[in-house]
């Protein structure tokens, strides 16, 4: 009898350079946006799912063919693409653009790991959005993951309100990643200058053939309301007073 | 630390430099002590009150008399605590031109008056340079005004130095004029296991030659206090199958203008390091973001802490040639080997780390359960014969406080020790300015 044949599996881990999570953000003059001159670095959710990546290589070994890291963004969005290769991904592509849009790639993913959500605007939906338009199952909030390349299965342990919830997913996959899943490693020496060999692609939108015109315009951005201070009061009374000054009256039972 | 106890019954915490002179002119005419104390994060006993002197708390002279964001030129209060100074300025993209570990709680007053080291002194040089000027409170009560903002006054005898590092033996520092470098636009650092002590000197060499003006900092660990380091949970930053039998561990700074010119230097100087034909180094890594470059620094700057934890730490702050920091240290582990007195019983652990740039090393021996006679002798005078004998400083950067009285003529001639009395006596005949530190 021979072994069924082991399937290989192909990783794309896209990611995103986000403004430092450690930067105190201030609205820009204008009101239209926040000072992005600032320190960035690679969003530490997409961090999280490049050492998965990694990790599931160590695992696995031979099974995982390729580690391919994705970017959309301004040139300097390389920086973050080659710290991603120092870690240990094999290729990368960045896709140049002045603004943000969903990226479709196809040809030969298995499984899509990316961060649950950009610390830059926190909105935690490209990779539901990403799995509605492939088609493909989904597993967000990965606290724990495991793929079964021979089988075509991936077990992933989310985070949810109640606890913790185990879902069995068929191949392909996309997958999102909380904190809990593992600890970003260092990238070393060796690996930083390995990663200056490794393949470099650069894209524009044309190449693809996508139109990038932006659906959303931002109207304003503003820094929300300066708190007021609280007061102390010196007894229950003075307390009653205050809370009927503010418009709270009591209600019966 | 739990080493050194004060006897005072009586602390001051005046708000005014005037009420300080009123203070000390008081004291003066009843012949009593006065102990000038900053943020109490000294090491060397220098600012505890030995027999009953009373103590002049200087933490509630904390305002910020005036900033030139132009210029950089800080003048403060001697209580305002070194991190809210740096926080002060960076709003103007300055910073203070020294960092220390105690930042947070040590006052600038204190600092200049021990004429404080820290982490960028490599870079930006000691407080005996970036200090404009002082005000100080004189053991007669007088009132000295130097607190000049000029970059050059070569009009007399620059008194000012005399009191930077005096460590209130010579008058009471009550403000500070200092020149604050402006920050760097791009820092990064490295982290960098060696396979031998010996790799030090030629490494520290390329990475001078390379790096040039943007390299500031270049600190060492050894393998104990890296292993200690781990164990107390700072890291793991290394794959430690990469790390192997690494002897020690180097951390390198750089500060500059330009992130993309400083990258440039330093992934230059890594692919040399890392292609040599007989690498220095084993491997390394090199600080991806800002929350990394943070990470790095903690391993060094948490060091104090792990020590802490250890036991109960004598510390040796000590001035050696580069190349004989491994030997030294090694030494000391042998004396107590020797003594039977190296183990879980005694001294569990000797270790250094350090300034390497600066020649300073911290030589830590621990006593795992506590401070004992023997051991001290044991380790004294060894270790300071030890020192002079490389000709080297018996206390780099922390000061004789009242510690190292008995020390000072290991590295000062007795004619040096001779004329700081004479000084002394002109400053304060009475002896009434924190008696008992400095000079035996």
């Amino acid at each position: 009898m021979r072994p069924s044949a082991i399937r290989l599996l192909n990783i794309l881990v896209p990611i995103k350079r986000a403004v430092d999570y450690a930067v105190k953000i201030r609205v820009n003059p204008e009101q239209t946006g926040i000072d992005l001159n600032v320190k960035h670095s690679m969003n530490p959710f997409d961090e999280i799912a490049v050492e998965e990546a990694v990790r599931t290589r160590e695992r696995l070994k031979d099974v995982v063919k390729s580690i391919k890291v994705v970017s959309i963004g301004p040139p300097k969005a390389a920086e973050t693409l080659r710290t991603a290769l120092a870690m240990g991904a094999d290729s990368a592509t960045l896709v140049e653009l002045p603004d943000a849009i969903i990226e479709r790639q196809k040809d030969g993913v298995d499984v899509v790991i990316m961060g649950k959500q950009a610390i830059d605007d926190d909105a935690g939906q490209t990779g539901q959005m990403l799995a509605g338009l492939m088609g493909w199952a989904q597993a967000t909030f990965a606290s724990k993951v495991d793929v079964d390349a021979a089988n075509k299965v991936a077990t992933v342990t989310r985070e949810i309100d109640g606890g913790l919830e185990e879902l069995r997913c068929r191949l392909p996959v996309v997958i999102t990643t909380d904190l809990r899943l593992n600890e970003p490693r260092y990238a070393s020496l060796p690996n930083i200058m390995k990663a200056k060999k490794k393949p470099f692609e650069k894209l524009t939108p044309a190449d693809l053939g996508i139109d990038f015109t932006p659906r959303l315009e931002t109207l304003k951005v503003a820094e929300p309301a300066n708190r007021v201070g609280g007061g102390k009061v010196e007894n229950v009374d003075q307390l009653l007073a205050k809370l009927k000054e503010a418009g709270i009256t009591a209600k019966r039972a | 630390m739990g080493k050194y106890h004060g006897h005072a019954n009586t602390v001051l915490r005046p708000r005014t430099t005037e009420q300080v002179s009123e203070i000390v002119k008081y004291c003066a005419s009843q012949r009593i002590g006065v102990v000038p104390q900053g943020g109490n994060t000294g090491l060397v006993g220098g600012s505890i009150s030995l027999q009953k002197e009373i103590v002049l708390s200087l933490g509630a002279m904390n305002n910020v008399r005036s900033f030139d964001p132009v210029s950089g030129i800080l003048v403060a209060d001697a209580g305002c605590i070194l991190e809210s100074l740096s926080n002060h300025v960076a709003p103007y993209n300055h910073i203070m031109p020294i960092d220390l570990g105690a930042k947070g709680s040590c006052q600038i007053g204190g600092n200049i008056s021990t004429n404080a080291g820290g982490l960028r002194l490599l870079r930006y040089g000691s407080l005996h340079g970036t200090v404009l000027g002082l005000e100080v409170v004189l053991p007669d009560g007088s009132i000295l005004d130097q607190l000049s903002t000029l970059r050059k006054d070569n009009t007399g005898y620059d008194l000012k130095q005399l009191f930077i590092g005096a460590e209130g033996t010579l008058g009471v520092v009550t403000a500070v004029s200092i020149l604050t470098p402006p920050a760097p636009q791009a820092s990064n650092n490295i982290f960098l296991a060696l396979p031998h002590f010996d790799n030090i000197l030629p490494l520290f060499k390329t990475v001078k030659r390379q790096l040039g003006e943007i390299m500031s900092a270049f600190e060492y660990i050894d393998r104990t206090a890296y292993d200690m380091g781990i164990d107390h949970g700072l890291g793991p930053i290394l794959n430690p199958d990469e790390v192997g039998d690494a002897q020690c561990f180097v951390l390198v700074e750089t500060s500059g203008g330009n992130q993309d010119h400083d990258l440039e230097k330093l992934n230059n100087l890594l692919e040399n390091l890392m292609s040599a034909d007989e690498p220095l180094i084993y491997t390394g890594t090199l600080s991806q973001s800002p929350s990394q470059f943070a990470s790095l620094w903690a391993i060094r700057e948490g060091l104090t802490e792990c020590v802490q934890r250890e036991g109960k730490p004598y510390k040796y702050d000590v001035s050696v040639p580069l190349a004989k920091f491994q030997s030294v240290v090694d030494a000391v582990r042998e004396r107590m080997i020797s003594k039977g007195l190296y183990g879980d019983h005694a001294i569990s652990k000797v270790m250094g780390y350090g300034h390497i740039g600066d020649g300073n090393l911290h030589l830590n021996v621990i006593a795992k359960h506590g401070y004992r006679p023997e051991l001290e002798a044991a380790l004294e005078p060894f270790i300071y014969e030890l020192v002079a004998s490389h000709k080297g400083s018996v206390s780099a950067e922390h000061g004789i406080g009242s510690m190292k009285t008995h020390a000072l003529h290991y590295s000062k001639s007795d004619v040096s020790i001779e004329w700081m009395r004479k000084i002394k006596q002109v400053f304060d005949p009475l002896n009434i300015m924190n008696p008992g530190k400095v000079l035996p």
